[in-house]
């Protein structure tokens, strides 16, 4: 009998492991979406190899993804306003919620318990239960005009709170959900015209948005909030002429090395270099075209740098010692973004238009394999499930 | 006054040579200005045009809106609303048939 116990678990473990292939973990796994198809690529970073595909994900354009804080499941907010959880270990959807009209973004709480999500229309940020994807709260970001307002720069910072801000009304919100059942909002007015995106430093204590009505950005430090947000490096763009904007560049990838943070110019050639400490500039590199994505090597050692369209074929690497542009790339049309991997030794590159994700050596800058992958946009690896902000 | 004055020019001068200028945009050029359309456009207004940080361009959206408007918005751009203008990337005949691809509805 007890042997025959035995033998039926020994065949069951066998019949399982067949059919979820070998155990593995999922620090070396990511995701890449491809914004056209309403799917995304599961991708594995060891071998460099796609491990397979899940589709029905709705209008991926301008989508991006966050990770439990076990790594093993994606949460995709995508612009038809869908929400969808992806078990990336069996590349299965495991929950797909319509939650708004047109969603721009989202983030995870310190706890994983909750995911955000930031949405144009109706303007405002909902917020849902990471297992069940159930609506928990719904915050309207009516601003001080009475009006619903686009939320962008939708961020976690520590103690189950998110930051966002009022794109229209241009305001500052942070939303604490420490209970769930009654969030508190603090509501900073009259930050700047058109914050178009945020971001939060990785230690959680600085909120920076961007402006694009006015030169500038707005910090707010998180420590002291009571001192509320400051505008810092308002003199960058005195005198010049602002260049059209053909793309609005992402804050999220910001770069952070030696006490300096390296910032997209909205509307300029340059990438803004600013002290950390005193939030004063500390310089400008001039680089090819507008800058999309500013985004530090883990190590903080090199920047790098994608551009708008129509100069959106070229990568620059910058040197955070020097502050010199050392390296031009040239991967071909629509270059979207660009992540590291966990420690840095490569950079997976989506280049749109040419249906493939490039993965380069950032010492080296060789080339090492490309994957075919329609139309990908953004790139999403599993370290970020356990880092503030992203 | 002066984009009064513009725009009437610019009314004037495409009523001239719209018609023959936007037959002759190659199969390719149409396509290459789709696939603008739906990847650069498509950033701001979202790749099926139902708006984002810019507004629908749906034919629901579009219906009704004067072609020469909607055609001046896109050349010189709204710089209070964060439109660029496309002015020295598309001419006056590619704006016109790209508004008309919009108001027949992108097929996706």
């Amino acid at each position: 009998m007890k042997q025959q116990i035995t033998k039926i678990l020994f065949i069951l473990t066998f019949v399982l492991m067949g059919c979820s292939g070998s155990i593995r973990g999922v620090g070396d796994m990511g995701l890449v979406i491809e914004r056209a198809s309403g799917r995304i690529q599961v991708v594995e970073t060891t071998n460099k190899t796609i491990l397979g595909g899940v589709k029905g994900l709705g209008d991926l354009s301008h989508a991006s993804a966050v990770y439990s804080r076990d790594g093993r499941y994606a949460y995709l907010f995508g612009r038809d306003g869908g929400l969808s959880k992806v078990d990336i270990l069996t590349q299965t959807l495991v929950k797909r919620v319509i939650q708004g009209g047109n969603s721009i973004g989202g983030a995870i709480s310190q706890d994983g318990t909750l995911v955000a999500v930031s949405n144009y229309t109706p303007g405002g940020v909902r917020v849902f239960d990471s297992t069940t994807l159930e609506l928990v709260a719904d915050i309207p970001a009516k601003g001080e005009d009475g009006e619903l307002s686009k939320v962008v720069g939708l961020v976690d910072i520590p103690g189950q709170k998110f930051v966002f801000s009022l794109f229209d009304a241009g305001e500052i919100w942070i939303a604490d959900l420490s209970e769930v059942a009654k969030p508190k909002i603090t509501k900073f007015r009259e930050i700047g015209e058109k914050p178009y995106d945020g971001l939060v430093t990785p230690d959680g204590r600085f909120y920076i948005a961007g402006l694009f009505g006015e030169d500038g950005l707005a910090l707010l430090d998180l420590w002291n909030i009571e001192k509320g947000p400051r505008k810092i490096l308002q003199d960058y763009g005195r005198g010049a002429k602002k260049l059209p904007v053909y793309k609005m560049p992402h804050l999220e990838g910001w770069a952070i090395a030696g006490g300096m943070a390296f910032l997209p110019a909205i509307g300029r050639h340059e990438i803004l270099v600013v002290d950390t400490n005193s939030w004063e500039e500390k310089g400008r590199i001039p680089v090819h075209s507008q800058p999309v994505f500013a985004m530090g090597r883990p190590d903080g050692r090199q920047v790098w740098v994608n551009f708008a369209f129509p100069k959106n074929d070229t990568l620059q690497v910058i040197d955070v010692q020097s502050m010199k542009v050392v390296k031009s790339l040239k991967p071909g049309k629509g270059v979207m973004h660009m992540e590291f991997t966990p420690r840095g030794e490569h950079i997976w590159v989506s280049v749109r238009d040419g249906d493939r994700v490039e993965v380069y050596h950032t010492d080296s800058f060789t080339k090492l394999t490309e994957l075919t992958v329609e139309k990908p946009s953004g790139i999403f690896f599993t370290s970020r499930a356990h880092r503030i902000g992203l | 006054m002066l984009r009064i004055f513009l725009l009437l020019i610019f009314a004037l001068s495409f009523s001239n040579s719209t018609k023959s200028h936007a037959e002759e945009l190659t199969s390719q050029r149409q396509a290459a200005l789709i696939h603008m359309l739906k990847h650069d456009c498509g950033s701001c207004h979202g790749l099926t045009m139902k708006g984002g940080l810019g507004p629908p361009l749906t034919p629901d959206a579009l219906a009704g809106k004067d072609m020469d408007i909607l055609s001046d918005t896109v050349f010189y751009g709204l710089p209070e609303r964060a439109m660029p203008p496309w002015e020295g990337m598309l001419s006056r005949e590619e704006i016109v048939w790209l508004i008309k691809q919009l108001k027949k509805g992108i097929p996706q």
